[in-house]
């Protein structure tokens, strides 16, 4: 069908090691651009309830009224209406691997995901395009009680639960992309934890676009319920496409008393990709809320996972890092928001940018009154490895509580030749050596991914590497 | 063929200035070379010199290894044909372990021996090595998973330097200053790692101020160091010499080539 694709992808030898794309057998795909049309043609393809078709249609018109931010990364190279937001891969979701057409099943070897779940998956909800289409989940996590779906199929099987949860941590007029997204969200998952349940192994779930001009909507939302634990890991490639793709998730995490939850991102889109994600959790008493964001490709990425430490005793961290290169701005960060007696937060940013690439760090801390007790420690490094690049930090502190510890650093350093130089002499070459000196500048955030992201996070930061010094 | 042969060898740094101002030197296996000189005279330069630090420039003469100059060679394509550095200052990078760096470095230089290709060394065969290699040099078991040279002493990183020169077999090695900083247990566990390892396969360089580290390495021959040039060489006596006489008694008879 769309051979076209491939030729192109083939044309472009790019070093991106996803930059493969399969011929396009969609079962369905909307037209290009957005309308009142769109949105409901694809509320009715899912034969969603009436609520969702009008909460899809009141979003689009809060995305339509609201102008494109100015602040943060340049936007104005998205366009919007020659994007198809909407495609469905196959008739119906795939229950295991066998079940998956072949082509579906070349990609995912690819990206080496029946080798990752041999390993110590729990349960893999993959997303390609639009819609989940392989889902598998171990029969312990069932027994105990513990939903992982798609969303799709989670508002199908588990309406009321997610009629309550829905768009209430990130209110469909938050902001322009979770507008859209709102209103034309697809797929992401959605989990529940029931009270006192811990999750040993992650649960994972990767994501995927194929399309040119696909943009990607995915919806997640995860419930811990009181005392429970889960870890929630997320890895998405893209494919190198010429023209430019938009990938605007939400993702709304609710940590009951007592709940931990981690959630923990590396991405990787391809270098032309707008990523413009929201990102929020509320924490209740003496719960714990842990983001892990890895930014290494897109063309622009806005994404600043933020906390709202609603109860008293809670705990969030964020953990971001952001790898810039050359046409790269990674605009990230972290936000607290305290809310509570006796909460704390700790926000850690690490960034790095290469080859006139610009990487910012943006962060929001917030104490509210009353917060007494509240505890917040922001740290932000950055590694400069050329004169092209730059780097910013935009730390926004509103304080209203007068009994608070805050702390705040930050810092820039550059690879130094010295350094360099201390490493070659033991025969690793001018690549290597800077490599293994940003290996180790993000060491504090890989050392707390699982081993096997750990190990390809370390692997895409040496192709990032190459060729980038001398 | 002798091992490594420095000729007349002119060093200056970027901007001009002549640091080292004539030096020839030839080591061979089984040799531990020592260069005694004051504060000063140039001895750290000639070490990065050979090891192909970028700021420095080679106005004059050659480096051979093997009877091939290495002069056009980047610092990690000495290091893989055999020439090794103990630096006076170690640099620290965090977030890297000893044991992964070991590691890295290790398979770069089996990588260059292997024409290019890759031939990482097998963990339970590299963590066998480091281990005993460890224990040699009594460096502490924990050291292994601690961030290269981060936080370390003094002590600890000279320690580490002579480890990671175990560990690398080099053909040639060149000690900047390993004394320095060290107490007096450390130094006898250092000079016994150096002079286990000359041998058929190696020889070693000494640079150093002190007689000190000398009574442990017995240097085979002594070169007095002063102002960029070797100003006088001997055997071991020479050092005693230095030791009882000071650098002073050195400086008026150079026999170093005149530049």
């Amino acid at each position: 069908m769309a051979t076209p694709e491939t030729e192109v992808v083939a044309e472009i030898g790019t070093d991106y090691r996803y930059g493969f794309s399969d011929p396009e057998n969609y079962f369905f795909k909307s037209q290009r651009g957005l309308s009142r049309e769109v949105v409901e043609a694809i509320s009715a393809h899912k034969d969603e309830p009436e609520w969702m078709r009008d909460f899809r249609l009141k979003s689009l018109e809060y995305f339509q009224a609201r102008p494109l931010p100015t602040w943060g990364g340049d936007l104005s190279g998205i366009d919007f209406d020659n994007i198809y937001y909407y495609i469905k891969p196959t008739e119906s979701q795939a229950k295991s691997w066998e079940d998956l057409p072949p082509d579906i099943k070349q990609t995912w070897d690819r990206l080496g995901i029946p080798e990752a779940e041999r390993k110590f998956l729990a349960g893999v909800g993959a997303q390609y395009e639009s819609e989940v289409v392989y889902h598998k989940l171990q029969a312990d996590l069932e027994t105990k009680g513990v939903l992982f779906l798609d969303m799709d199929s989670g508002l199908r099987e588990h309406e009321e639960l997610v009629r309550q949860y829905f768009g209430t941590i990130i209110p469909q007029n938050d902001n322009k992309f979770a507008a859209l997204n709102s209103a034309v969200w697809s797929g992401g998952s959605f989990i529940y934890v029931p009270p006192g349940v811990s999750v040993e192994m992650p649960l994972q779930a990767y994501f995927r676009i194929n399309a040119e001009n696909m943009g990607q909507f995915e919806r997640t939302l995860i419930i811990v319920d009181e005392g429970a634990y889960v870890h929630y890991v997320e890895g998405c490639t893209a494919p190198v496409y010429t023209t430019d793709s938009l990938h605007s998730a939400v993702v709304e995490i609710v940590v009951k008393p007592g709940g931990r939850c981690r959630y923990t991102t590396i991405q990787n889109w391809s270098n032309n990709v707008y990523n413009l994600v929201t990102k929020r959790a509320v924490a209740y008493e003496n719960a714990t809320m842990e983001w892990v964001d890895g930014n290494l490709g897109s063309k622009q990425t806005m994404k600043y996972p933020a906390i709202w430490l609603l109860g008293e005793g809670a705990h969030g961290e964020v953990l971001s890092i952001a790898f810039a290169g050359d046409g790269q701005h990674q605009d990230a960060g972290g936000k607290a928001v305290h809310v509570a007696p006796n909460t704390s937060s700790v926000i850690t940013s690490k960034s790095i940018s290469k080859n006139g690439g610009r990487s910012s760090y943006r962060g929001l801390l917030e104490v509210a009154k009353g917060s007494h007790g509240a505890r917040s420690k922001v740290v932000c490094d950055a590694l400069i490895l050329d004169e092209e690049s730059r780097t910013d930090t935009y730390p926004y502190i509103r304080i209203d509580e007068n009994d608070v510890d805050i702390g705040h650093e930050a810092t820039v350093s550059k690879i130094g030749e010295e350094q360099l130089f201390y490493l070659m002499s033991r025969g690793l070459s001018e690549a290597e050596a800077a490599a293994m000196i940003v290996s180790g500048f993000v060491e504090p955030i890989t050392k707390e991914l699982p081993l096997e992201y750990a190990v390809e996070m370390n692997r895409l930061i040496q192709l990032q590497m190459e060729g980038s010094v001398g | 063929m002798a091992l490594l042969e420095i000729r007349n060898l002119h060093v200056a740094t970027e901007d001009g200035t002549e640091i080292v101002r004539g030096v020839d030197l030839t080591v061979d296996s089984n040799e531990v070379h020592a260069v005694m000189g004051p504060n000063g005279s140039g001895k750290s330069t000639l070490a990065y010199a050979l090891m192909g630090h970028p700021a420095y420039e080679i106005t004059e003469g050659d480096i051979l290894l093997d009877g091939e100059s290495i002069l056009e060679l980047e610092a990690d394509e000495r290091a893989q044909r055999g020439l090794f550095l103990a630096f006076q200052y170690p640099h620290a990078v965090p977030g890297v372990t000893v044991a992964s760096f070991l590691r890295s470095a290790v398979n770069a230089v089996r990588k260059a021996k292997a024409g290019g290709e890759d031939d990482p060394v097998k963990i339970p065969e590299f963590r066998t090595q480091l281990t005993g290699a460890m224990e040699q040099l009594k460096v502490p078991k924990e050291m292994a998973g601690r961030y290269l040279n981060d936080g370390f002493s003094g002590g600890e990183k000279k320690r580490v330097e002579i480890l990671q020169m175990a560990m690398l077999s080099p053909r040639v090695a060149v000690l900047d200053e390993t004394d320095s900083g060290l107490d007096i247990d450390a130094l006898r566990i250092v000079a016994r790692g150096v002079r286990t390892l000359v041998g058929p396969d190696m020889g070693a360089v000494v640079i150093t101020h002190y007689q000190r580290i000398l009574n442990y390495i017995k240097p085979d021959f002594v070169h007095v160091f002063v102002d960029g040039r070797i100003v006088r060489e001997g055997g071991p006596e020479l050092a005693e010499q230095l030791e009882a006489e000071g650098y002073e008694a050195f400086t008026p008879e150079p026999v170093g080539g005149e530049s």
